[in-house]
């Protein structure tokens, strides 16, 4: 469970303001999230869940990348070639 | 700065003064050890990202053309994990003696800042790739020390933020992600660094080591950078971040610690906190930010698998490092400690005076290479800012013959070098050293025409003759003086001197 301060912090950290009074519904939200992975923690894993993956690499071969053009086609200001954004620092 | 008239100054809240205020004596403050840690955050130089296929030779490229769905963070991208960067990091570590995880793992390191497309940085956290090695360096007193390495693990690096002042005087931020998703391999050491001047040893022999390994290129613009911890022993520590080069390394702790010592010659206490290394005014500045590793939010990566690669290491093979091609230049070439670790710490220098001993006139004439290489070339180098790839080996061979031979001085041979790293530098073909002397009648001349010259300037002189003869033993310098300009350098000194001194009594 959450508290509506780890909220408030959370929220400031990705740099989002919550309003005080929206504050106590964002919380209960949160918790009924946590929640759903609280029953999932439940789940004993068996062998459809098991992964034993490791080592997953690719070589060191380069690949095309996207054009300016396209890398930036979603940024809201850019300048330059640069995506701008507001001040930070 | 604190306004000193607010308190006593111990933080005690007593503004009178307090028994803890007592301010330490000088000596006390002198003699307080430096405690120093680093982390050292290296660019590998693979041909790839970190997780995607985009190239990382990025650096003369136009913003954002060197960038994916991987590396911008778009969604439902995927990372896939570069085996050569794993392969390098596995080098290094085994380089630097340390242990390889039998498992390691990927973490997302959260927080919020335009130079992190995806909202957090991939990183190792709680499993990386490496732990407990170490290194030796010199302590300032030339002994040998061994500086403890907590860890290397694997991370990428962020996006390169350009800072702006628009008209309005705003200020905005642009955002390249060129440098997003590059390897990085970071280096944390214990706290085992006892001062500015070792820390830069330390720093130059392990960028010595990582290029031996051929794993990264420090040349390259934001290579390497650098966080600090230093403290004076028993007092907090300070996180110094964003140290860009090796000599800012330095600059910024001795800043740091003449700026605890004063604190404390005050009786102030240092307060524990992150500072910012200002490059160009080579001052460290407080941020008011307390990143607390809490708010990084670290948990596992779910879309990478993790590293089984203990077995790998065993499989590399480590080149000849700097400690061992010391010792190799020692007794091999016998030539002396100093020359071989200028020669070993870098490895183009190592090889460049390999590659000139080849040349059969002077293979035999190790400590004169040695010499010359490190006692002139290197200076005149760094004097002319260039790198020692850009000599021609067989030119430089030349040179050393020429002095073996004794058919130039030293002085003239100085003069040669330089006229010929100048014919480099100002992109003209050099000319052999040889070919030079020749041309311009440089040679070391014989005793029989230097006593040609020294019979005509004496004669030019009868006074200082006279002087000299009458007991003035200085009259003479002035007439070796107007023989050296006569002989421009060609003559050795000692010989010439001798020379001259048998002339005028052979006169009396
Ligand atoms: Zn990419």
């Amino acid at each position: 469970m959450v508290s509506e301060e780890e909220v408030e912090s959370i929220a400031k950290l990705a740099d989002i303001t919550i309003e005080k009074e929206k504050l106590a519904g964002f919380t209960s939200r949160f918790n009924d999230i946590l929640e759903y992975f609280d029953i999932l923690d439940q789940v004993a894993p068996d062998e459809t869940t098991k992964d034993d993956l490791y080592n997953v690499l690719r070589e060191d071969e380069v690949m095309p990348s996207l054009t300016q053009e396209e890398a930036l086609v979603n940024s809201g200001e850019t300048e330059e070639g640069y995506i701008k954004s507001p001040k930070v620092m | 700065m604190s306004d000193s008239n607010s308190g006593c100054g111990c933080g005690c809240g007593d503004g009178k003064g307090c028994a803890g205020a007592a301010k330490p004596s000088e000596k006390d403050v002198k003699d307080l050890k430096v405690i120093i840690g680093l982390e050292i955050h290296c660019q590998l130089n693979t041909k790839t990202k970190l997780f995607c296929g985009c190239s990382a030779d990025f650096r003369d490229d136009a913003p954002n053309t060197h960038v994916c769905p991987i590396c911008l963070g778009l969604p439902g991208a995927l990372p896939k994990l570069n085996k050569q960067a794993v392969i390098y990091a596995l080098k290094v570590a085994k380089a630097l003696n340390l242990e390889i995880s039998e498992v390691s793992e990927f973490s997302r390191k959260n927080y919020f800042y335009p130079d992190l497309p995806k909202g957090y940085q991939i990183s190792q956290y709680d499993k990386p790739i490496a732990l407990r090695g170490k290194m030796t360096v010199d302590d300032d007193e030339g002994h040998e020390k061994v500086i403890r390495i907590t860890r290397i693990h694997l991370e990428e690096d962020p996006g390169r933020l350009v800072h702006k002042i628009s008209r309005d005087r705003a200020g905005y931020t642009l955002v390249d992600y060129n440098r997003s998703s590059i390897p990085l391999i970071e280096i944390v050491t214990e706290p085992d660094l006892s001062s500015p001047k070792e820390a830069r040893r330390f720093l130059n022999k392990l960028r010595a080591t990582l290029e031996y390994l051929d794993v990264f290129d420090g040349e390259k613009e934001g290579s390497i950078r650098v966080d600090a911890n230093i403290s004076l022993e028993g007092h907090n520590r300070v996180e110094c971040k964003n140290i860009s080069s090796y000599k800012g390394v330095e600059k910024a702790l001795t800043f740091e610690i003449t700026r605890q010592r004063n604190l404390i010659r005050r009786g102030q206490e240092i307060v524990q906190e992150t500072r910012h290394f200002l490059e160009g005014r080579g001052i460290t500045t407080g941020s008011r930010s307390k990143e607390d590793e809490n708010d990084y939010r670290y948990f596992p990566e779910p879309d990478l698998k993790p590293l089984r690669v203990k077995d790998w290491a065993d499989k590399i093979e480590l080149p000849e490092l700097p400690d061992a091609k010391r010792e190799r230049f020692m007794s091999q070439y016998k030539i002396s400690v100093n020359h071989a670790k200028t020669l070993v710490g870098d490895i183009k220098v190592a090889d460049f005076y390999e590659g000139i001993l080849k040349n059969p006139a002077i293979s035999k004439e190790t400590e004169l290479a040695a010499t010359w290489v490190c006692d002139t070339l290197l200076g005149e180098l760094y004097y002319r800012d260039m790198k020692i790839d850009a000599v021609p080996r067989e030119c430089f061979a030349d040179l050393v013959a020429l002095l073996k031979d004794k058919k130039v001085t030293d002085k003239v041979a100085v003069d040669v070098l330089r006229a010929m790293l100048d014919d480099i530098h100002e992109g003209r073909k050099c000319a052999m050293p040889s070919e030079t002397v020749e041309k311009s009648g440089l040679g070391k001349g014989s005793d029989d025409e230097f006593t040609e010259i020294i019979k005509k300037v004496v004669a030019a002189n009868p006074q200082a003759v006279a002087d000299y003869h009458s007991g003035k033993g200085n009259a003479i310098n002035f007439i070796v003086g107007q023989i050296m300009k006569e002989t421009k350098g060609r003559a050795d000194p000692k010989s010439l001197n001798k020379l001259i001194v048998d002339y005028i009594a052979s006169m009396e």
